[in-house]
């Protein structure tokens, strides 16, 4: 057996355009998907919007540039996660600008919680 | 002055005084940035009608504050959590919300710290320090920065969101973190104050609103951090460059150069404060840049005149500030300070390697200094290519009418 990350890309536009009500029934369908597919998935999480994100780079001098937006550069492509638990942003950074990234960065995205 | 009157103004004092240590307060007990503001706005409300009937209380701070909070389980128990749009603020849990003494600071100081954390955009740390410290509606931030008003809320919602959604802390960092942290929030007062000192555009030189605001706000840091050398110098920056305030424009509001104030309307107060400040601040080894940016004002403010200044010192400080801050315009203001002290012809060549700068490229200063040393060297036509030059990249109406007379002046 091999493993696969499968990566959700949305319009955020589109999405809010849509409206509650739209929304709902693709929480519906992602319900049923992961009933039928239950053996084969691994885990999956909705993430908050884009424009909660913080990129980090290495400035080129021992430090890191830190960012307020996503990860969006064409020349480097998504080569791998983690999945981090933290009390707060300050500490998932601190342990992101850990993660080796010698030849792009990263981009960290808060989880969605549900209540 | 009548009693509505002088309520009003004693709720204006409080205004500018308290809202953000109300404001810091409050949050402590909502942990919901939207839903403190609106119970402290309340209380500023209630505060005009009470104080008109009952006085003004001895510590309006504390008056605000009580009712604020008041306001805030009220509606925590009325509501739960119904109308709340966004998660909760995360705080250290072993700090309780005991209203301390020593928590009083620590509030705003957070407020401060989540204001201009690193993760927020530096547009939408500047917004809500001016929207959360100073407590400026979401319109007067707008105008500050000359961008519409629903521009400016979309920004401020959006930073709220972020701050909420990716849970940045509302806590005063760690020591670990701290320089680099206090060092963020330096450069949005410092970014606040160089926007209202200078108005990069629009009719007034000088933003009077925003001097004001980065004022306050270095006092208010000052005083929450009073051995951080980088406060230190920051607030002595800003009192030695805003000691000129009154000497810069002509009663029409055009601009005087530096060399031809009338020094005698610079503020003294002001300076001797500065100077008090600045001398502590260059105790720290190294010096930091806003103490030697203060220590470099601090050379012309105490030269009893122009032809008087000390330019040696000044390219001297100069120097130790371009090793620190590699910055163009930094080493574009020391290429000024080469030329006044060695003359024009040093200046245009401690210029020349700045044309390469892409961060200069559309900076009208450097073309301003340009033009001035060949104007003094009198190859009045390159001068005048050279103001065209920079009257094409200013915006702001003051300076252009400045450049234009220069222009008038070199002769057809």
């Amino acid at each position: 057996m091999a493993q696969y990350l499968v990566l959700i890309y949305q319009d955020e536009a589109a999405v809010d355009a849509a409206g509650r009500q739209a929304s709902g029934e693709v929480y519906a369908e992602h319900g049923q998907f992961m009933t039928k597919y239950e053996s084969a998935l691994r885990g999956g999480n909705a993430l908050e919007r884009s424009s909660t994100a913080t990129s980090i780079r290495p400035d080129g001098a021992g430090g890191f540039t830190v960012t307020d937006a996503p990860f969006a550069e064409t020349k480097e492509a998504l080569g791998g996660y983690y999945l981090v638990e933290a009390p707060d942003l300050d500490e998932a950074v601190a342990i992101a600008k850990q993660v080796p990234m010698a030849e792009g960065g990263v981009e960290v995205r808060p989880i969605r919680v549900f209540d | 002055m009548t009693v509505g009157a002088a309520v009003a103004a004693a709720v204006a004092d409080a205004h500018r005084r308290e809202w953000a240590f109300v404001l810091a307060t409050t949050v402590r007990v909502t942990r919901d940035l939207d839903l403190a503001e609106e119970c402290v706005q309340d209380a500023y409300a209630r505060a005009l009608r009470s104080w008109a009937e009952d006085g003004v209380p001895r510590n309006p701070g504390a008056w605000l504050t009580t009712t604020a909070r008041r306001r805030a389980l009220d509606l925590l128990r009325r509501e739960g959590t119904a109308r709340r749009a966004l998660p909760l603020l995360v705080e250290d849990e072993e700090a309780p919300d005991d209203g301390g003494a020593d928590e009083v600071g620590d509030d705003r100081l957070r407020l401060v710290f989540t204001a201009c954390h690193p993760a927020l955009a530096r547009e939408a740390q500047v917004a809500l320090t001016l929207r959360l410290l100073c407590g400026c509606s979401t319109a007067e931030v707008a105008r500050a920065f000359l961008v519409a008003e629903p521009t400016m809320a979309a920004r401020i919602t959006r930073a709220k969101k972020k701050i909420a959604a990716a849970r940045i802390p509302y806590r005063v960092p760690p020591v670990a973190e701290l320089a680099e942290r206090v060092e963020a929030v330096c450069e949005v007062v410092h970014l606040l104050f160089t926007t209202g000192h200078a108005a990069p555009a629009g009719a007034d030189l000088i933003r009077r609103d925003l001097v004001e605001r980065a004022l306050d706000l270095a006092r208010m840091l000052h005083a929450l951090l009073p051995r951080r050398p980088e406060v230190t110098g920051l607030l002595a920056l800003i009192l030695l460059t805003d000691a000129r305030r009154e000497a810069r424009l002509h009663d029409d509001g055009s601009l005087v150069l530096l060399a031809d104030q009338d020094r005698r309307r610079w503020d003294r107060a002001a300076i001797t404060e500065g100077i008090t400040l600045v001398r502590e601040a260059l105790r720290h080894r190294p010096p930091g840049r806003y103490a030697l940016m203060a220590a470099i004002a601090a050379v012309h403010d105490e030269a009893p005149s122009a032809d008087a200044t000390d330019w040696h010192e000044i390219v001297g400080l100069y120097d130790l500030l371009v090793a620190l801050w590699p910055s163009p315009v930094v080493a574009l203001n020391r290429a000024v300070a080469i030329g006044f002290a060695d003359g024009a012809d040093a200046g245009l060549k401690a210029l020349e390697p700045l044309g390469e700068e892409p961060q200069l490229a559309g900076y009208p200063y450097l073309a301003v200094a340009r033009a001035e040393f060949l104007q003094r060297l009198g190859r009045s036509d390159e001068a005048r290519d050279a103001y065209e030059e920079a009257l094409l990249l200013t915006e702001n109406a003051v300076e252009r009418d400045h450049l234009v007379g220069r222009l008038a002046a070199l002769g057809p």
